[in-house]
């Protein structure tokens, strides 16, 4: 039935300062971003992989009338919204080193688990962002003494 | 600080958030007003009034829930002692602990732990989702 993900989506609040952030802050490179009249369609991609996009989506019409996009943004930026990325890494320790140089706002910093090693920063907006050093056998299964 | 399209409450909600992240990863340190209000770019006692209005509880309530919930995860993943669970998620006293343990989850650290073991699912998850949700006064 399906190939692949292709897309997912984040809610932000500006979309040039979304842009800025993941890509010079957090390396990733510019997709697509096209002026479709009633929406400005931008998205996101890992360098390499070119199949799967990210879109920063503007909280706003035509998606959602202005009332329930105000709600939206004061969930988003109470970090309420879901919304988060999944990201893997080679070197989850020298990253996040330099994500910290960079100015990210860090949730937590590189920790064992019993998947890999990862840690969490959030964007500007609020959005979680989890990097990850995968185990190459990460399986659910017990869970390892870290907090 | 986010671009001029973003409204002062938004700007106030990403700063608060800014300063719960500091509590979440420094849950065993004492609760230090100051400096989560110098985070959040507010005085301390505008920063405990806006922190409960918009997290719904104030910073000190919202630090215990943290470290129990922190507490439930390592005695279910780890053979550390009671005692010893008790002091690294941030507890001074044995009995404040596990006072507050029972009031929270409705059963002893000890009982909670004889649950079993926990799978292991990115910690994000676990961290939002197996945090007790209240003390009690829904009931």
């Amino acid at each position: 039935m399906y190939n692949a993900i292709t897309r997912s989506q984040i809610f932000v609040l500006d979309q040039d300062e979304a842009l800025d952030f993941y890509t010079n802050t957090l390396g990733m490179e510019l997709a697509a971003d096209i002026d479709l009249g009633f929406m400005r369609w931008l998205t996101v991609r890992v360098p390499g992989d070119p199949e799967r996009e990210i879109l920063l989506e503007l909280v706003g019409p035509p998606a959602m009338d202005e009332q329930t996009a105000a709600s939206a943004r004061k969930l988003l930026t109470k970090g309420a919204m879901g919304g988060s990325l999944f990201l893997s890494t080679d070197d989850a320790r020298s990253t996040f080193e330099t994500l910290a140089e960079r100015g990210v706002d860090v949730i937590d910093e590189p920790t064992p688990r019993p998947y890999g090693i990862d840690f969490g920063i959030r964007d500007p907006f609020g959005n979680a962002i989890r990097i990850g050093e995968l185990f190459d056998n990460h399986d659910v299964g017990f869970a390892g003494p870290q907090a | 600080m986010l671009g001029q399209m973003i409204s002062r409450l938004e700007n106030d909600n990403r700063r608060l958030l800014r300063a719960r992240d500091v509590m979440d990863r420094d849950y065993w340190r004492s609760l230090d007003i100051d400096r989560l209000a110098d985070v959040a770019l507010m005085s301390p006692a505008h920063f405990i009034r806006k922190f409960k209005s918009t997290f719904g509880e104030t910073p000190h309530r919202y630090l215990q829930r943290r470290r129990v919930e922190r507490a439930m995860y390592l005695l279910r993943t780890t053979d550390r002692s009671v005692t010893e669970i008790c002091m690294n998620v941030g507890f001074s006293s044995l009995g404040t602990f596990s006072r507050t343990f029972t009031e929270i989850v409705g059963e002893t650290p000890s009982s909670f732990r004889n649950r079993g073991e926990m799978p292991a699912v990115p910690i994000c998850f676990v961290k939002a989702w197996t945090r007790p949700s209240s003390f009690g006064e829904a009931s």
